[in-house]
């Protein structure tokens, strides 16, 4: 717990919408440390892409404050990479073009970068598809270079809005697998992997990925639960199938359908 | 060739049924004693579309010239509209309840003043053209602009992307599509701007012909104006069409 990237503080959210104020978020405070992958796990609509913006400083909230990197955030931070559930390329840039967008927008200089976004492509495994258009690649492959976008500069931390909830079963569990590979789960240190921010729905995504998982529970989005995954990594295709893993996910999934889980945990 | 028979196999119906009205027309006028200038026959028009005493390339200038230029001023100003309309919020409120007047006035009653403005010429049926063809380019520019992602601005914020970066890298070629889509409307509306200037005045262009052949009753002459008329519609049309396609390949099926 000594290195803190990034602590939210009381954080409470309420949107003013039309019909009247929307309380999204109450009084979260939650510390994640530099390298950890923490996943945010609930039901829809408890706030978790609010809190990712506001970690994002895309948004302000309404009450508590938020610090990345022991500053505090009132505007968008730059340091930070975005996955989003639709991957949201430029139909009219390539592949590359489209990886190397935030060099352009963040004005620096794109063609110096070019190295390193083949490099991430080459990694993703979409080397031969940087001159395609995004039309011409499957929704998975997709994704995979929106993660080679957000990865262009570098961040140190990543903050992904459920990225592959708009993919079918079995793209998603290889698209996790693939995540940790690029997130380093094999060849950096601890200290040397990005922290990553994760919001699913999955239960046993955000366990098969997570050293964290965390679960909100209705709006207004509470903590609900901080369980740390225990589960030795590499994660492999075999963890699924042991009962460490089945107890962890039927243990979020009782907290997040309301159902005692003392007599099971016992 | 395969291209070809797809190509023929779709059209064949077509070109069928043209041929047949070609020929009961040919034939209504041959036997059924329908005189000349109600009704000419398909070869007099023929004949008048290449020969006779009208100068046809002088007028094929002229009205071309009017519908290009109506077609660009409507294109230039459009987009300069669209983009001041989606830019700012208070230009938007000065400029579409002003805008949305201009579209729902007659534009055929306006041609008579500007008679009176400007005289004869070319210019004010250009501006007949484009005062008609203009509006779906305001309005699919404006649209076009500010339809982007949500998630995608948020991304350009992240990086702290300025406001003429964001315009010049997403938002104008995220509008191209909707541009050129309303385009092929403003090929449309040019033609019949021009030649509804040229109806109510001028002493050139292919409505021109037309009038003229109402007191010398030449109607095959007129038939023939009308077919220049298409036939220059039609190549401004298929040519917005071509350089849509290749502008913009991403857009296929927007509109
Ligand atoms: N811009 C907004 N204006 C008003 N209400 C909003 C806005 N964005 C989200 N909300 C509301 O806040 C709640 C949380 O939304 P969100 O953060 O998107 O939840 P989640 O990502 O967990 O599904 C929802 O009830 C949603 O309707
Ligand atoms: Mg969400």
């Amino acid at each position: 717990m000594a290195n803190e990237l990034i602590e939210l503080d009381k954080l409470g959210m309420i949107y003013e919408a039309a019909s009247g104020p929307v309380e999204a978020l109450a009084d979260i405070s939650l510390s994640v440390g530099a390298g950890e992958f923490v996943s945010l796990v609930g039901p829809s609509g408890c706030g978790k892409s609010t809190l990712l913006r506001i970690v994002a400083g895309l948004r302000p909230a309404t009450t508590g404050t938020v610090s990345v990197a022991g500053r505090r955030v009132t505007k968008p931070i730059n340091d930070i990479g975005m996955v989003f559930q639709a991957p949201i390329l430029l139909k009219w840039r390539t592949i590359l073009e489209n990886v190397l967008l935030p060099a352009e927008l963040a004005g620096k200089d794109a063609r110096a970068l070019r190295g390193r976004a083949l490099e991430l492509l080459e990694m993703a495994e979409l080397h031969g598809f940087a001159d395609k258009l995004p039309r011409e690649l499957s929704g998975g492959m997709q994704q995979r270079a929106s993660l080679c976008r957000a990865l262009l500069l570098d961040p140190p931390l990543l903050l992904m809005d459920e990225p592959f909830g708009a993919l079918d079963a079995m793209t998603r569990d290889d698209m996790a697998l693939e995540l940790l590979r690029i997130w380093g789960e094999r060849d950096l240190a601890r200290e040397a992997r990005k922290t990553v921010l994760f919001v699913t729905h999955s239960i046993s995504e955000a366990v098969f990925l997570s050293d964290r998982v965390v679960v909100m529970s209705p709006r207004p989005g509470r903590i609900a639960a901080d369980l740390k995954i225990d589960l030795p990594r590499p994660r492999t295709v075999e963890l699924r199938a042991s009962e460490a893993f089945g107890r962890l996910n039927l243990e979020i999934f009782r907290i997040l359908t309301g159902r005692s889980s003392a007599g099971m945990l016992g | 060739m395969t291209k070809f028979a797809g190509l023929s196999r779709q059209y064949w119906p077509t070109l069928v049924l043209f041929a047949f009205l070609l020929a009961s027309w040919q034939a209504a006028v041959s036997f059924g004693g329908i005189r000349e200038y109600l009704l000419p026959a398909p070869l007099s028009v023929w004949n008048a579309l290449w020969h006779g005493d009208t100068s046809w390339g002088q007028h094929i200038w002229t009205t071309t010239l009017e519908i290009v230029g109506a077609f660009f001023m409507a294109a230039i100003v459009g987009v300069a509209l669209g983009v001041a309309i989606a830019w700012s919020p208070l230009l938007a409120n000065a400029l579409v309840p002003f805008l949305v007047f201009v579209n729902t006035l007659p534009k055929v009653a306006i041609a008579p003043l500007f008679l009176i403005w400007m005289g004869y010429g070319i210019f004010p049926n250009m501006l007949m053209g484009a005062l008609i063809g203009f509006f779906p380019v305001v309005i699919n520019t404006a649209v076009g602009l500010s339809q982007v992602e949500a998630d995608m601005l948020d991304l350009g914020r992240v990086f702290s992307a300025p406001k003429w970066k964001i315009f010049l890298k997403i938002r104008l070629p995220n509008a191209l599509p909707y541009i050129l889509s309303a385009l092929k409307i403003t090929a449309t509306a040019a033609v019949v701007g021009a030649i509804v200037g040229e109806f109510v005045a001028s002493q050139r262009g292919l409505g021109y012909v037309i009038v003229a052949t109402q007191s010398s009753m030449n109607t095959s002459v007129a038939f023939a104006a009308l077919i220049w008329i298409s036939a220059v519609g039609l190549a401004l049309y298929g040519l917005v069409v071509v350089v849509a396609r290749l502008w913009a390949p991403w857009a296929e099926g927007i509109d």
